[in-house]
């Protein structure tokens, strides 16, 4: 058992989650292993963030049970404690619009943490620089960032108090392809370098191709297929079928075959 | 498992070596700067500092940093520091730690205090023509488009104009008589209590009469449109901006000013007045209300006393300025909508300054008016 958590980072169980008569999440069962890039892809509105949501402890569940690095996930305080365990990067970046750059990677580090002022800037200034910033870049405001500096800042806000795992949700969306390669590459050299869990909700199938470890396709409120990109493009089932063989998917092909 | 962090300090041979161990994590952070800051001060004594890592359970980027921080310091002091032993899954870290911080920014070039303040001075200069400029651009705008009204009468948009009467007239009036009738109570009230020390009680209906009919009555009205459907359309035209709709009106060849502002700034102009009529009464009644239950004059009295006190051209004086009042109430709406740009943050800022600079707008007008009528004799 106790090899088993050490296993998985996220583990979720017969998870039930729904608005009203509407179920969005039907008996999912998930695993996500640690240190791994887990791409989750699914339809519009076809549940992806609210997975995402509710294993974060956004959303309430109906039923199962969700565990996250050992410990067990519920919608109220509890959830919590769980913070400093795990970055989100939302994919507006969601940062404080009335704070600096600077003091937005800082935040959690000060409400978390009791640290000098000084040793507080240089932690910000060498996140910022991990996630390809100057530190002159520390000083603008959200509203002066393009939209690939600002989710490498909101990426640096999560990663301010070195969590285990970070949830990027649609980290490449909204990016023009050179950019969201280099936010891939990016997101491949921090997770090796700070030996991160990602989960990471995504329509970007550059991305899933790049730089997850593996992919999970959710459809119906389940998840119908997972394992690394080789093995989903085999996958028989029709909507995976439709997802990765459709004309947008065909550059996956030459690789695939 | 997470476990206390250590730093232990031997010195042998000139070689200060240091021992890390434990949970270098933010976790500990408060008792890692501790240690690190502590054990910096024997560097002194040392000619060479030597790192072993070997002890270190866990690392992060705080710890790595706060390690190659001390690296950096014995470097700078003129020794040489070696870090040793770094567990292999560390050693992305630790590398990628030794890249940072290295550049210090320039510091932004100090700015003169009397020269800032004067740029400010003058950018807020600027600014307050920009605004003349704004509101002469929206007016012209709008009489353009009354004319191209009144030679083709069919363009004008009837049912946004009967919507947007019911939204500022119709549903305006509960709040609108609810708060008139309060201050014409109010007014009553004080009046009532301090002319009763010279005996004058009477002259409250005078009083009540002529500062609501001729002042009053407009401009509470006038701030509560300008709060309440001022910034509804500020609101409502800006976010139009935001998300195009009004660059997709002009693209279909349609005049937004026509389509959207013309039927939003008559409506006000056609309800203002009309809320003010009905705001005066119901002060008036409050005020009535008040002189009998408080002061003892009986309703018959009120209105005879009224009828001597107050004439025709005070209500004239009061309700004439209701429909310039709301032009520049719709106007700086207009304007202000249309000068939002693509984020949330400028809607909530240009409609907080759209209420500001209206009700500003409006007391002024009223102030000038108040000139006008007084050399005129009204």
């Amino acid at each position: 058992m106790q090899q088993a958590d050490e296993q998985f980072a996220i583990r979720v169980r017969d998870l039930v989650v729904g608005f009203r008569r509407h179920v969005v999440i039907d008996h999912l069962a998930l695993d996500v292993r640690r240190g791994e890039i887990l791409g989750l892809v699914g339809a519009s509105g076809g549940g992806k963030s609210v997975l995402m949501r509710t294993i974060i402890g956004l959303i309430a569940r109906q039923g199962g049970e969700i565990e996250v690095m050992g410990s067990p996930i519920n919608h109220d305080r509890t959830t919590r404690s769980a913070a400093g365990r795990w970055g989100i990067l939302f994919q507006q970046g969601a940062l404080f619009s009335s704070l600096t750059v600077r003091q937005n990677i800082q935040f959690p580090l000060r409400e978390n943490l009791e640290l000098s002022d000084a040793l507080m800037d240089e932690i910000a200034t060498a996140k910022l620089e991990m996630v390809g910033l100057k530190a002159e870049d520390g000083d603008k405001f959200p509203s002066e960032l393009s939209g690939g500096m600002t989710k490498r800042v909101a990426l640096a806000r999560a990663l301010a108090l070195d969590p285990a795992i970070v949830f990027l949700d649609e980290p490449t969306s909204g990016l023009d392809p050179i950019a969201a390669g280099d936010f891939d590459a990016l997101i491949k050299t921090l997770q090796k370098t700070l030996g991160l869990t990602v989960f990471m909700v995504t329509h970007d199938l550059a991305s899933l191709n790049t730089v997850c470890d593996r992919v999970a396709a959710l459809a119906d409120g389940k998840i119908v297929a997972i394992g690394p990109m080789r093995e989903l493009l085999q996958s028989e089932h029709p909507w995976v079928r439709a997802y990765f063989h459709g004309k947008r998917s065909q550059m996956l092909q030459p690789r695939a075959s | 498992m997470a476990t206390a962090p250590l730093l232990t300090a031997t010195s042998s041979g000139g070689t200060l070596e240091l021992r890390p161990a434990g949970s270098w994590t933010a976790a500990n952070a408060t008792t890692l700067e501790r240690l690190s800051n502590d054990v910096t001060l024997q560097f002194d004594g040392a000619a060479a500092v030597k790192v072993d890592m070997a002890g270190v359970r866990e690392l992060d980027t705080l710890g790595a940093w706060l390690l190659e921080k001390m690296a950096r310091r014995a470097n700078s002091a003129g020794h040489r520091a070696d870090i040793v032993g770094v567990a292999d899954n560390y050693v992305g870290l630790i590398d990628e730690v030794r890249q940072v911080n290295r550049r210090t920014p320039a510091p932004a070039p100090a700015r003169n205090p009397v020269v800032a303040k004067l740029s400010d001075i003058g950018r807020s200069t600027i600014g307050a023509r920009e605004d003349v400029t704004a509101f002469l651009q929206m007016l012209g705008a709008l009489c353009i488009a009354i004319l191209g009204v009144l030679r083709r009468p069919r363009s004008l948009r009837l049912t946004s104009l009967t919507y947007q009467l019911y939204r500022v007239g119709w549903q305006a009036i509960p709040i609108v008589v609810l708060i008139t009738f309060l201050i014409g109570a109010i007014i009553a009230q004080q009046g009532i209590f301090h002319f009763r020390k010279f005996g004058a009680d009477s002259y409250v209906v005078d009083m009540v009469g002529i500062l609501v009919l001729r002042e009053l009555g407009v401009l509470i009205v006038a701030i509560m449109v300008a709060g309440r459907s001022g910034s509804a359309y500020t609101a409502e035209l800006g976010s139009m901006k935001m998300r195009e709709e009004i660059d997709a009106l002009s693209t279909m060849g349609l005049d937004p000013i026509e389509v959207l502002m013309l039927p939003r700034i008559l409506a006000l102009v056609c309800a203002l007045p009309i809320l003010s009529f009905i705001g005066s009464l119901a002060a008036l009644y409050g005020g009535c209300l008040v002189a009998w239950f408080y002061g003892g004059m009986g309703p018959a009295i009120f209105l005879a006393r009224l009828h001597e006190a107050v004439s025709v051209t005070h209500f004239e004086v009061g309700i004439i300025k209701a429909p310039f009042m709301a032009l520049v109430i719709g106007i700086v709406a207009c304007s202000e909508g249309l000068r939002v740009k693509g984020s949330a943050e400028s809607l909530g800022k240009q409609t907080t300054t759209s209420v500001v600079k209206s009700i500003f707008l409006v007391i002024v007008l009223d102030g000038l008016f108040a000139v006008f009528f007084a050399s005129i004799g009204m």
